[in-house]
């Protein structure tokens, strides 16, 4: 504020307006990839807030109508790679629509239990990076070292880490080794013993709480306007979730609650998620007991691989196999708007099928596309450092935005 | 599937609100057709009358129908959490006539238009802030339509003597392979006097 000063009756008042611009990211660590945010400040509050997304476009919309259905699923992993089988899933059951067919009871069981393994994989990195991003390291060193045994378990059934590509139309790509639903079972009884250690950390923190109660509070008229779903919503006040509104694959069978939180400021949305992971090893839990056994893909050999130890004996299954990778299946004309709530929130794939072996055009609806729009929404009038925060909560990666 | 059609008296409502027509069920998803011209009323109905409550607008994207008059689909994908249904609104339009935005009715659908400009080169009337979003800082063209090839037409690299990023067009060793596979014995050829067959077997694909 300058001064005034009085001048034959006039009062003349210079104001001295604090008002630059600054550039948040696209290389920042709190920027979660590559957000370029501008912020245009009046000292260290937030005015305007103009996300410029885009750096990591590589036209996978544009890349998809030049593949085969079979070829477009490890797009799906590249998109949101923290929770890549999530991504897979909508795909999967986009081309299972357009194609009239459904998966076996064992592999949607399967595909049911990854998607709740993913989940967890997805809000352990978003919740543990968050709390790094307000400043506390602990919580990341701890949560990557769990995020390790889930993704031993993504390695034990696809043999990636991350990459999985494990999902595929008319079922999962193999069944699960001998074993494995003994160790996630173990697994399930050890993690909430680490989940009450985490809660220790941030829960109750005064930091953590200083740093997020009331920090883009977003009401729930808003939420619905912005186009907000999974976590982020229901931290709003909206009990709305697909895995109970429009249950695909087996998630009518299982019995789980939906956590929702009240104020729909960065706490609750961290509350949400915290939640959401006990309830998610509920799912997984009744997945291992309900498994049932049988076979894990469609026994079409148009839609999926003969086995290999029959392709040495029946030309038949050689030709199949010969075809499918080669052509793919044709799919028959239509299109379909899928979703599924990916851990992130409702992850839909718009597929337009002409008939032919690729699709004719697959809009990708990415979740957190909804978030970041509502960046200036939620920053506005709040310090620098709670933009931080805010990016943190909405839980975005660049990877799925982008496309 | 389709016999279920005039059944549904919800298709019904859907229809009588105007700007409206064609209301069908494709797959067991609602899809309806809608006009350019009273684009912003029927979508502000379809918000604001309690029998549709379309709370949010999903997702919006275009798709490039090349061969047709007007070549492009605008798709908006709606959902109603109050009633737990989804609705897709299909509005036709070509690489000038501008769409109305539905913005003002969801602010979430800017960045939606926006990159629907973005890829294709739908405009949309009334919306202020119709910038580039996905592509590079002062990129050329519509990448998602179905003319602009594959490999686009410039490529980037470093040029270590003029010390920043070039632009150059595009090199390729090889050309990109696309391989046909529409084979010659399944649905293109029609022997004379055989039409009805061949329409029934092709009927699908509207």
């Amino acid at each position: 504020m300058g001064e005034s000063t009085e001048t034959a009756g006039r009062t003349t008042q210079t104001l001295e307006i604090d008002s630059h611009a600054i550039n948040f990211g696209p290389q920042h660590p709190a920027a979660h990839g590559v957000l370029r945010l501008i912020l245009e400040m009046d000292g260290e509050v937030v005015e305007r807030a103009d996300p410029h997304i885009g750096l990591l476009h590589r036209g996978t919309e544009k890349l998809m109508e030049y593949r085969t259905y079979l070829q477009n699923v490890p797009y799906f992993d590249r998109l949101d790679y923290v929770s890549p089988m999530c991504e897979e899933h909508s795909f999967v059951l986009a081309v299972e629509k357009l194609l009239g067919v459904e998966a076996p009871p064992r592999a949607q069981w399967i595909r049911t239990l990854f998607a709740e393994i993913t989940r967890i994989l997805n809000h352990l990195l978003n919740v543990t990076t968050y709390a790094l991003d307000v400043g506390a390291i602990t919580p990341p060193l701890w949560g990557f070292e769990e995020r390790e045994i889930l993704m031993e378990f993504h390695e034990a059934v696809s043999g990636a880490r991350l990459h999985a590509n494990y999902f595929r139309p008319g079922g999962v790509n193999r069944d699960l080794p001998a074993g494995l639903a003994e160790r996630i079972g173990e697994w399930a009884e050890r993690f909430p013993k680490f989940l009450d250690e985490l809660e220790t950390l941030l829960t109750g923190n005064r930091i953590w709480k200083q740093r997020t109660v009331d920090i883009g509070v977003m009401t729930p008229e808003d939420a619905l306007a912005w186009g907000w779903s999974g976590p982020p919503l229901r931290a709003s006040g909206i009990p709305w979730d697909l895995r109970r509104a429009q249950p695909y694959d087996k998630y009518a069978e299982v019995d789980f609650q939906i956590p929702v939180g009240r104020n729909g400021d960065c706490y609750d949305r961290y509350l949400v998620r915290l939640l959401e992971m006990r309830e998610s090893l509920k799912i997984i839990r009744q997945c291992l007991a309900k498994l049932p056994a049988g076979p894990v893909k469609l026994h079409d050999n148009k839609i999926t691989p003969p086995p290999r130890a029959e392709m040495k004996r029946s030309m038949e299954a050689l030709i199949h196999h010969f075809k499918l990778y080669t052509e793919g299946f044709h799919v028959p004309a239509g299109a379909t708007y899928t979703a599924t709530e990916s851990p992130k929130g409702e992850f839909g794939v718009y597929l337009v099928a002409d008939g032919t072996n690729k699709p004719y055009r697959c809009k990708i609806r990415s979740t957190g596309f909804a978030f970041l729009q509502a960046m200036e929404h939620l920053a506005k009038r709040h310090m620098l450092a709670d933009a931080v925060a805010i990016i943190g909560s909405i839980d975005i990666v660049f990877g799925e935005i982008d496309r | 599937m389709p016999a279920a059609v005039p059944a549904d008296p919800w298709l019904a409502a859907l229809e009588s609100v105007p700007g409206l027509s064609d209301a069908r069920i494709a797959l067991g998803e609602y899809v309806v057709a809608a006009a350019r011209d009273g684009l912003v009323a029927a979508m502000t109905v379809l918000r604001d009358d309690p029998r549709f409550a379309f709370a949010q607008v999903m997702d919006i994207c275009g798709v490039d129908y090349p061969d047709r008059t007007e070549r492009f689909d605008v798709v908006y994908n709606l959902l109603s959490v109050a009633h737990n249904r989804r609705l897709r609104v299909i509005a036709a339009t070509d690489e000038s006539a501008p769409v109305p935005s539905v913005h003002t009715i969801w602010p979430a659908a800017t960045w939606w238009e926006r990159e629907a400009w973005d890829l294709f080169g739908i405009v949309f009337a009334g919306q202020p802030d119709l910038r580039r979003i996905l592509t590079d800082y002062g990129f050329e063209g519509h990448p998602l339509r179905k003319d602009f090839p594959l490999t686009g037409y410039v490529e980037v690299r470093y040029d270590e003597e003029r010390k920043q990023v070039v632009y150059e067009p595009v090199k390729l060793t090889q050309d990109w392979r696309s391989f046909d596979f529409v084979s010659p014995w399944e649905g293109v050829t029609t022997l004379p006097g055989d039409e009805k067959v061949h329409q029934a077997r092709v009927g699908g694909k509207g």
